[in-house]
């Protein structure tokens, strides 16, 4: 990543230019504000991954898996102990992803397990809410993070729509954002795959590219149109996201965040940036034209009133 | 030992006491959050990453502190003399406000000593935040040297003061843009979270909504602390000063009444455009409308009304009902209507509060302190004939 480093980070034109960015100028150039939808740099082979609900045993492995590849804390309940499903739980700081169990009205006895973890969405609410540029979807499509820039806002936190990033409260000299990173520096740019889906002993995980995997979902919902519902989650919520779901409930019945939109998050505050360099440019000329007007006003109530005209004096004094 | 002895008795008021007494617990917080982390002192949670510290600190103390622009541009642009009087005071006020924002923010932020991150290390300009980042930070910049004149002329510093003053129309100008910008961005930032914030409270309209209301909180903020600086400050106010209160609270009364009528009419097209009417009839909805009849529509009424019979009493109080439905207004944004979904949900915790109090004392300490000793709320002799 270009910002790994803060101390090279900091090049005087593009602070120069970052500066204009803040005031609002770049809005004006069309190269700026890459995060917009529009320009989305989304590699058109990003990598991604498929979980099929139906096939989920809820065994766990690919939370143990996380855990050790991400040289997480151990878990206080073991990742055998099954207790864990009595209640729901979410992603946390030492936690990248967690199985949950919710109850399957179909076929009752065969509850459905649920994988939750970052969902390494297209156009990332996440990204654009970071200030200092500490979240980025790369290329290849993981979400990744820099706690080299990261001032710890947590304005990330509140916009995902999955609410899937945690904060370390605790840690009081380098707290971090945590989430999970798709394995992205330990195993995807070494062309692995990432470790949930090498251990899962169903092959409920399925990685690849995005590509590939709606036609592989689509194809399984056509092939099986009663063991699925009709929905590939992820495909378009929120502008589509890298991890895909295919499901034999629906989806609301399984705690998935519904009625999300397919409009991508950064385009929700497009309209208020866009309108930025608006007032920089009319608020000075009406202002100032206001000024104007008033200083001649009372330079001619002077003026009448029989005092020497002073151009010089303004208001201020 | 005598002389030192005098003013060390006069000094222990009951007032200062209890103060310093605050301070030093709020202090004591502060030290325990730099060393175990946010979670020794807050309820932070993953679901709720803010609490009381920035509503309180950011979300509402930022719009209160909309004093100084909106008097900067009345009397500077506007020509509106007659306000003169109570425009250092504003941009007192405002200064400290944003200054204090600031304070809260260190001390919310994980790693605070990367607050000039945004400014200098790494930039993500699609970012509402770093909107809000830079602006806060020109802004408070803008501010300081609005204010400069004063501390110059009590520091006798008479150049430097010309200078500073030479800048006025320009800071102003400057100002305006900043606040419009950084007022409304704050409520762009609720914009990125429609799922979690509930749908009486998100709007398109957030941004306009916060820009508007903060015009209304500044006002009242200007009327209120007038009102205090009258009854505790009088000592270091000059005639002038003290005579114009009266009149000012009014005409700013029947200004604030305008902004308000205005905010109160945003805020039904708001409601109409989402087409929310039936979540009226559910305890969020009368939630929302205690906020918008009892705390915008009601403040509204009784400014006008009560400008309108020359009643200072009445607009004062109806002041503070202002700040206090700003406060409320943010708070729900931020902090109560905000991941209303959510079961079993603390709002925050006492630490919290007491951090806050502690804070505001000192606020309140560095007001009096400077409004003591620099020409704010009088004019400096020297310079009175300009
Ligand atoms: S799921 Fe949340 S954390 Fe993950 S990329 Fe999307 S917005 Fe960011
Ligand atoms: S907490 Fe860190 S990563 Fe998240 S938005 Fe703030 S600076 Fe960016």
């Amino acid at each position: 990543m270009k910002t790994g480093n803060p101390r090279h980070a900091f090049h005087r034109r593009g602070f120069l230019k970052r500066a204009a960015a803040a005031l609002g100028s770049s809005f004006f150039s069309p190269h700026s504000g890459s995060v917009l939808a529009q320009d989305f740099p989304g590699r058109e082979d990003r990598l991604g991954m498929l979980v099929d609900l139906t096939r989920c045993i809820g065994c766990r492995r690919c939370e143990a898996a996380c855990n050790q590849t991400s040289s997480l804390p151990a878990p206080e309940i073991p990742f055998g102990d099954k207790s864990v499903f009595e209640e729901k739980r979410r992603t946390n700081a030492k936690t990248y992803t967690v199985v949950n169990r919710y109850p399957n009205p179909q076929r009752v006895g065969m509850p459905v397990y649920v994988k939750t973890q970052c969902m390494h969405c297209d156009e990332p609410a996440c990204v654009s809410a970071c200030l200092v540029g500490a979240l980025k979807k790369t290329p290849e499509g993981p979400v990744i993070y820099n706690a080299d820039v990261c001032i710890g806002c947590r304005y990330c936190i509140i916009s995902c729509p999955f609410y899937i990033p945690a904060y370390e409260y605790s840690n009081a000299f380098e707290p971090k954002v945590q989430k999970c990173f798709m394995c992205h520096d330990t195993r995807i740019l070494k062309g692995e795959v990432p470790a949930c889906a090498t251990e899962c002993p169903v092959e409920a995980l399925t990685f690849g590219k995005r590509r590939d995997l709606l036609v592989l979902a689509r194809s399984r919902i056509m092939e099986n149109p009663d063991r699925y519902v009709d929905h590939i989650y992820g495909e378009r919520e929120v502008g589509g996201t890298s991890w895909l779901y295919i499901s034999g409930v629906p989806f609301e019945q399984l705690g998935f965040p519904g009625n999300l939109g397919t409009t991508p998050y950064p385009m929700l505050t497009r309209e208020f940036l866009s309108f930025v360099p608006l007032v920089l440019v009319v608020w000075p000329a009406l202002l100032g034209g206001f000024y104007l007007m008033t200083k001649r006003r009372m330079q001619e109530d002077r003026a009448e009133s029989g005092e020497p005209k002073k151009p010089e004096q303004t208001l201020e004094a | 030992m005598l002389q030192v002895g005098r003013p060390a008795r006069e000094w222990m008021t009951p007032f200062n006491v209890v103060a310093g007494l605050i301070v030093l617990v709020g202090l004591y917080f502060i030290v325990v959050r730099f060393s175990q982390g946010l979670a020794s002192i807050t309820d932070a949670s993953d679901d709720q990453p803010w609490g009381l510290l920035l509503s309180w600190g950011l979300f509402a103390g930022v719009p209160l502190s909309a004093s100084g622009f909106a008097l900067g541009t009345a009397v500077y642009l506007f020509g509106m003399k007659e306000y003169h009087p109570v425009v250092r005071n504003a941009i007192l006020i405002g200064f400290l406000g944003y200054f204090f924002a600031v304070v809260f923010l260190l001390i919310d932020l994980g790693r605070p000593w990367r607050i000039y991150y945004p400014m200098f290390v790494s930039f993500g300009p699609a970012s509402v935040m770093f909107l809000v980042a830079w602006h806060v930070a020109l802004y408070l910049s803008c501010q300081a040297l609005e204010f400069s004149p004063a501390a110059l002329e009590w520091l006798k510093l008479k150049i430097l003061r010309r200078w500073a003053l030479a800048l006025t129309i320009g800071l102003t100008i400057f100002g305006v843009i900043l606040s419009t910008l950084h007022q409304s961005a704050l409520g762009a930032m609720f914009l990125l979270a429609p799922g979690k914030l509930h749908p009486l409270w998100y709007t398109p309209y957030l941004p306009w909504l916060f820009f508007l209301s903060s015009i209304a909180g500044g006002l009242s903020m200007v009327i209120f602390v007038g009102m205090l600086t009258q009854r505790f400050l009088k000592r270091h106010a000059d005639a002038p000063y003290l005579a114009s209160l009266e009149p000012i609270s009014l005409g700013l009364g029947s200004a604030a009444s305008i902004t308000l009528f205005s905010y109160f009419a945003l805020k039904v097209i708001a409601l109409a455009h989402g087409d929310h009417w039936q979540l009226l009839s559910t305890p969020w909805g009368y939630w929302y409308l205690v906020e918008l009849l009892g705390f915008v529509l009601l403040p509204c009424f009784l400014f006008a009304y009560a400008s309108s019979r020359n009643n200072v009493t009445l607009v004062r109080f109806t002041a503070i009902w202002t700040i206090g439905g700003i406060i409320l207004n943010r708070f729900n944004v931020s902090l109560i209507a905000f991941n209303w979904s959510l079961p079993d949900r603390q709002l925050f915790h006492w630490k919290e509060l007491v951090i806050i109090l502690s804070v505001v004392t000192i606020q309140i300490l560095t007001y009096r302190w400077i409004a003591s000793r620099m020409p704010v709320l009088r004019e400096d002799q020297q310079y009175q004939s300009e």
